[in-house]
């Protein structure tokens, strides 16, 4: 600190509480450390994400922004205070309407509502909209968020389904209270007492090398401690894909993406806070960076080992596209370029690392914690046992935290200092060092015969997969298998390459490429719907796939959902349609257009294994556990896989107690990306819950309809004879403490590609199809999506309150990236320049739930999770050009290109 | 160790700037996110306290705005219409949270290009007060602000209020922002216009555009091409030619130059067209 404490009193819910402190101090850094009010979070230390509103005297302010002086002698109120013995009802308005998913955004949402409803009790949901526009969500979409301010004080208690009737109901998150009430542990929000702070030496330049000067002297006079790449006991490569691990935890002499870390530097909280790394003893020489990805082949290399910078190819071929498209009666061309797009999660990268005897605990944010520690053991030369993970909660994945970022730094510094170690990324540092959506340059060409039908198809596609590999492998494989879109395309060939640059890490951002390819071929597809003058819904419905028609991998497709999708569409359509020549024909300066655009998307790694393992048991005092090792970062699997395991054994989701995830506790259930989790870890959930329930029916002879409950040492069973019961005193352990337990394994049956690409690359797709409605401002070029309706084939609804907020939250990001978002290296580090949606940026959202039996899925079941996002973008891009006339290729379709466009077209 | 005061007084809060090197801060919107680290570093003289500096009140020559006033006590004050282009841009100041913590005075003393204040207070003609230890003087705003994060603010001063004249504390105000979001944006563009009639026709008219240039500044050319329109005439006048001269934008990821210029020139027109006759008082009809 730069300056002596005040001894002071604050008052905060109520409450007095002595503080000796920084008057300058931030007032979100005070609450949180001294004062341990740790539902305060901190998103961005800026002011723009509002994640640490707290009140002051009624008002809300960003505690981030606010010097402890200044809220001396006020009443500060925090999401703490909001509860007394029970939640408030604006609380149990969030869960019962879903309006919190990851629920970092959360606090500061209630804070922000709470001062609104204090002075319009019954607010509209404009007023809810302006009132909540200072905080950001990533997750939700917002509407969920809305609705529950303006429902707060009438909401009532969800649905608590009975045993075996889990599966469908609009059951509220199983985890939802601790996200309400300020309880949730995320990545910053647990350490202990005597733990070390640890901090970055980043790169400020896109490449560079490096070396040293005297770390002794520098880290002595300061009371510190440093380590670098040089401390690192074992393999200092990193990489979510095994064969293509490149990534060094710290840099080795020489940089290639800025923010890249080169050292890390330990010490008490006290002097950490103090310390200034400006000095830091660390001399650059910059390299002329590569940050073209159409010419970096033949730049000079990222890599060394990769000397064209071509990280990978991929490719899909079936039949003859050239043949195809010359024999077409039509054939539409697109060039089309989509920009880096940030996960910008409400919560920076954070975590602690510990030493429980000779195992290493790192607990963070993650979305793969079997993957975190492996690749933790192999940076640190440590045995997989030896490491042990436990997920915080998730303020936000997306894709960026499948990847390793602060786990080997943190987990270094303990084995180092042998104490506690905790680190929590800055906005921008977690911004200039996280992997990013892949900028795309596609190419498209696809033909259709005289009567409409898809002939031919040709897509070559460049991505920006930055300076390491990360997931730009899977990437460059999904992107050829999914570039058709659902839809039959008999002439097929789809190239694509990522090529290293020295921008951000490109890796997993929900859709893997696909929502960038989709806009290529949905665009094309509005060329030739126009070419043929035939409806572009109708085109759309007639080339969609069939049942038991063949994808472009030569796949035969069962469960195929997407003809259902286009069809519930059609009534809309139809009214948009008509709503918007009238009014276009009143109004000359904005125009009102509608688009739609498709989705198809399979669900699991890319004709790789991925499985996932349940274990469930029952205590001897009669308790019931699922280790549950699916992270929810969200989106809800701890509430999805329980309402299956529950049907499954046939017991009421209440009864159920989770447990993990926890790599020490839960057998892997893989990562949570690919939309998998539903029905990998979905189906080994059903999996465990059938065995266990066989082995309760076997041991009472029941019949197979049988309700089974729990009691005091009991199990019960309960069929039209009446009941029977197990006690469980009387039997032997099965293994795990448990006296009866099942574990069971599923992965999801695939046939590996060939050198064409054919084969079954995925055990279940699902399908969906948006319509976007839009209003554009002719003058301006500025965009406003006034509603999408969306529907998704889902194969059966596990949970319509969280399947609903996928699909709004997915609609968020797809909006985002089409008409916003545009990461800039070196320019956009944090939330003011760069820019997500805010409530009042949201459409209204009509969901529609399709429901075409997956006969591999459990009950049924589809992945959700990424499909949502991949035809926002291309529906809303058609909208914009039935509106306007203009075709945009180049997303964001921000409102200087959109004018641009318009200008062009002399209009 | 460096201090924090929490002066009470003008006289004393100017002492404490008087040796140099304290940062005065008020809102700390824009203090705090320029630093990395959990508190304001170096000596800091918060200038909310400051009596001086608090209230929006009436004078016998106009209008008083304190230059600790935050964003949204100034929505809460009732004011003349003139005003209501400057509560217009008070509610797009970030947001909620940065409206109860930012000030007037900090928005002009920042000076950033993009300052949502700064575009209607030039149509109000306002005036800057300063004091320092060394006496107290008056700028025009146009004068105060002198560049892109540049004022003509002297070691040791304290901008103290803000003073519209009476003479521009008439007739109505109107404020447009573009941003590429609804809420919680840094402008494209924004611009602000303020119209006087008399007999029916405009008397007066200031229009300024911000985001277009290092400053925010007024358009001469294209104000005296409205004297004598009717206001509902107005919008059609306004053209590129006689808005562009005034303006020069940067190109940067939120808009290019060519972008910005014709974005204001809408946006000028839209401002007018807020200001429709049907809002004149009838004393403007005379």
């Amino acid at each position: 600190m730069n300056r002596e404490s005040t001894m002071t009193r604050l008052r905060v819910n109520g409450q007095s509480f002595p503080v000796a402190a920084d008057p300058a101090r931030r007032l979100s850094d005070l609450l949180r450390e001294d004062l341990g009010l740790r539902g305060i979070k901190v998103g961005c230390d800026a002011g723009d994400c509002g994640a640490c509103t707290v009140l002051l005297d009624g008002a809300p302010v960003c505690a981030c922004l606010t010097p402890m002086a200044q809220a001396e002698g006020h009443e500060i109120r925090t999401v703490e205070g909001l509860r007394g013995a029970a939640l408030d009802a604006l609380q149990t308005a969030f869960l019962r309407h879903g309006a919190a998913q990851c629920g970092i955004c959360t606090p500061g949402m209630l804070m922000a509502a709470t001062a609104l409803l204090s002075e319009v009790p019954e607010p509209t949901e404009d007023q809810a909209r302006e009132a909540l526009g200072g905080v950001l969500c990533r997750c939700t979409g917002y509407g969920r968020i809305i609705a529950a301010v303006c429902d707060a004080g009438r909401a009532l208690a969800g649905p608590r389904p009975a045993a075996g009737q889990a599966v469908g109901a609009a059951i509220e998150r199983l985890d939802g209270v601790p996200k309400v009430d300020g309880t949730e542990v995320f990545g910053a929000d647990h350490w202990p007492q005597d733990a070390l702070v640890v901090r970055a030496v980043r790169s400020p330049h896109f490449a560079a090398r490096f070396g040293f000067g005297d770390l002794d002297a520098w880290s002595g006079a300061r009371g510190v401690q440093v380590f670098t790449a040089a401390d690192l006991p074992g393999e200092n490569r990193f990489g979510v894909i095994p064969p293509f691990a490149d990534q060094p935890a710290l840099a080795e002499r020489e940089v290639r993406l800025r923010g890249e870390a080169v050292a890390i530097v330990v010490g008490e909280a006290g002097v950490m806070a103090a310390l200034d790394l400006v000095d830091f003893p660390v001399d650059w020489e910059e390299i002329e960076p590569v940050m073209n990805p159409d010419t970096a082949l033949g730049a000079r290399p990222v890599q060394a080992g990769r000397a064209d910078n071509v990280l990978i190819r991929g490719r899909v071929v079936q039949g003859d596209a050239a043949a195809g498209l010359a024999g077409a009666a039509h054939v539409a061309e697109v060039e089309a370029r989509t920009s880096f797009v940030e996960h910008a999660y409400i919560e920076p990268e954070a975590g602690v690392a510990w030493l429980e005897g000779d195992i290493l605990a790192i607990q963070a944010c993650t979305q793969a914690p079997v993957m975190d520690r492996d690749g933790v053991a192999k940076v640190l030369g440590l045995a997989p046992e030896k490491v042990r993970i436990i997920p915080s909660a998730a303020g936000g994945g997306f894709g960026s935290k499948l990847d390793l970022s602060l786990q080997p730094l943190i987990g270094l510094a303990a084995l180092k200092t042998g104490r506690p170690c905790r680190m929590v990324y800055s906005r921008s540092e977690s911004m200039q060092s996280t992997t990013k959506r892949h900028p795309a340059h596609m190419r498209a060409r696809i033909g259709a015969d005289a009567q409409g039908r898809i002939c031919g198809m040709e897509f070559d596609g460049t991505f920006d997969t930055g300076a390491y590999a990360s997931w730009g492998p899977t990437v460059a494989n999904r992107v050829p298998v999914h570039a058709s879109g659902p839809y039959r395309t008999p002439n097929y060939r789809a190239e694509t390459v990522a090529m290293h640059t020295n921008g951000p890490v490109a890796g997993a951002f929900r859709g893997f490429g696909v929502p960038q390819a989709a806009v290529a071929q949905e665009v094309a597809y509005d060329d030739l719907a126009e070419a043929l003058g035939m409806d572009r819904l109708a085109f759309r419905r007639l080339n969609a796939l069939e049942e038991g028609e063949a994808s472009v991998c030569g796949q035969v497709m069962r469960g195929v959902g997407i003809g259902a999708c286009l069809d519930a569409l059609r009534p809309r359509w139809r009214a948009a349609q008509a709503d918007a020549a009238e009014f276009n024909a009143a109004h000359s300066g904005v125009k009102r257009g509608i688009g739609v655009a498709s989705c198809w998307y399979g669900c699991g790694n890319t004709a790789l294994p991925n499985p996932s393992t349940v274990r469930a048991g029952i205590t001897r005092e009669g308790g019931l556990r699922l280790h549950q090792g699916a992270t929810d970062i969200g989106q809800g699997a701890n509430t999805v896989i329980a309402q299956i395991f529950a049907d499954a054994l046939g017991a009421a989701v209440e009864d159920i107690a989770l447990i993990g995830p926890d790599t020490a506790l839960t057998p892997d259930c893989g990562k949570t990306s690919a939309s998998r989790q539903t029905v990998v870890t979905g189906k080994a959930a059903l999996l465990a819950g059938q065995a266990l329930r066989a082995q309760i029916l076997a041991r009472t002879n029941r019949a197979a309809e049988a309700r089974i409950g729990l009691g005091p040492g009991k199990v019960v069973v309960t069929d039209a004879q009446g009941c029977a019961e197990i006690a469980l005193a009387d039997l032997p352990e099965a293994g795990h403490g448990y006296v009866l337990m099942a574990e069971e394994t599923y992965d999801p049956p695939t046939v590996a590609l060939d050198g064409n690409g054919q084969g079954a690359p995925y055990a279940v797709y699902g399908y969906g199809a948006h319509l976007a409605e839009v209003e554009v401002d002719l003058a301006l070029g500025t965009v406003k999506v006034a509603r999408i309706t969306a529907a998704h084939d889902l194969g059966r609804v596990v949970n319509p309150l969280l399947a609903r907020g996928q699909i709004e939250g997915g609609i968020a990001q797809g909006l985002g990236m089409a008409l916003m978002e545009e990461y800039v290296p070196g320019r956009t580090e944090n939330l003011h320049d760069y820019l997500i949606p805010t409530t009042g940026d949201m459409p209204e959202v009509e969901a529609i739930f399709i429901e075409v039996p997956d006969p591999e899925g459990p009950m049924g079941a589809k992945g959700l999770g990424e499909h949502v996002l991949i035809p926002t973008a291309p529906a809303i891009l058609n909208a914009i050009r039935d509106a306007s006339g203009v075709r945009i290729t180049h997303i964001p379709a921000l409102p200087h290109r959109v004018r641009a466009a318009i200008r062009e077209a002399g209009r | 160790m460096a201090p924090y005061h929490r002066p009470e007084t003008l006289p004393d809060a100017l002492r404490l700037l008087a040796s140099g090197g304290a940062v005065a801060a008020a809102g700390c919107t824009d203090l705090f996110p320029a630093t990395p680290r959990a508190a304001l570093s170096g000596s800091v003289v918060d200038l909310t306290r400051v009596a001086e500096l608090r209230g929006i009140s009436e004078t016998g020559e106009g209008w008083r705005l304190g230059a600790a006033t935050r964003w949204s006590e100034l929505l809460r004050t009732p004011l003349p219409p003139a005003f209501d282009g400057l509560k217009a841009a008070a509610r797009e100041v970030g947001s909620v949270q940065i409206q109860n913590a930012g000030t007037l005075g900090g928005n002009l003393c920042n000076a950033s290009p993009a300052a949502d204040g700064v575009p209607c207070l030039l149509t109000l003609e306002a005036e800057v007060e300063l004091a320092s230890a060394r006496g107290d003087r008056r700028l025009p705003l146009a004068t105060f602000i002198t560049g892109a994060r540049r004022t003509a603010l002297d070691p040791g001063e304290v901008l103290v209020a803000l003073h519209v004249p009476a003479r521009a504390a008439r007739g109505r105000g109107a404020f447009r922002k573009l941003g590429a979001r609804r809420y919680l944006v840094i402008s494209i563009a924004m611009v602000a216009a303020r119209l006087e009639l008399a007999g029916g026709r405009i008397a007066t008219a200031a229009l300024s555009v911000g985001a277009c240039g290092p400053v925010a500044t007024r358009l001469p050319a294209q104000e005296a091409a409205l004297l004598g329109l009717a206001p509902d005439a107005a919008a059609a006048q306004v053209s590129a030619a006689l808005v562009a001269p005034a303006l020069s934008p940067i190109g940067d990821v939120r808009g290019g130059a060519e972008y910005r210029i014709e974005a204001a020139v809408e946006l000028l027109r839209r401002a007018l067209s807020d200001l429709t006759i049907q809002g004149f008082a009838k004393g403007d009809m005379r």
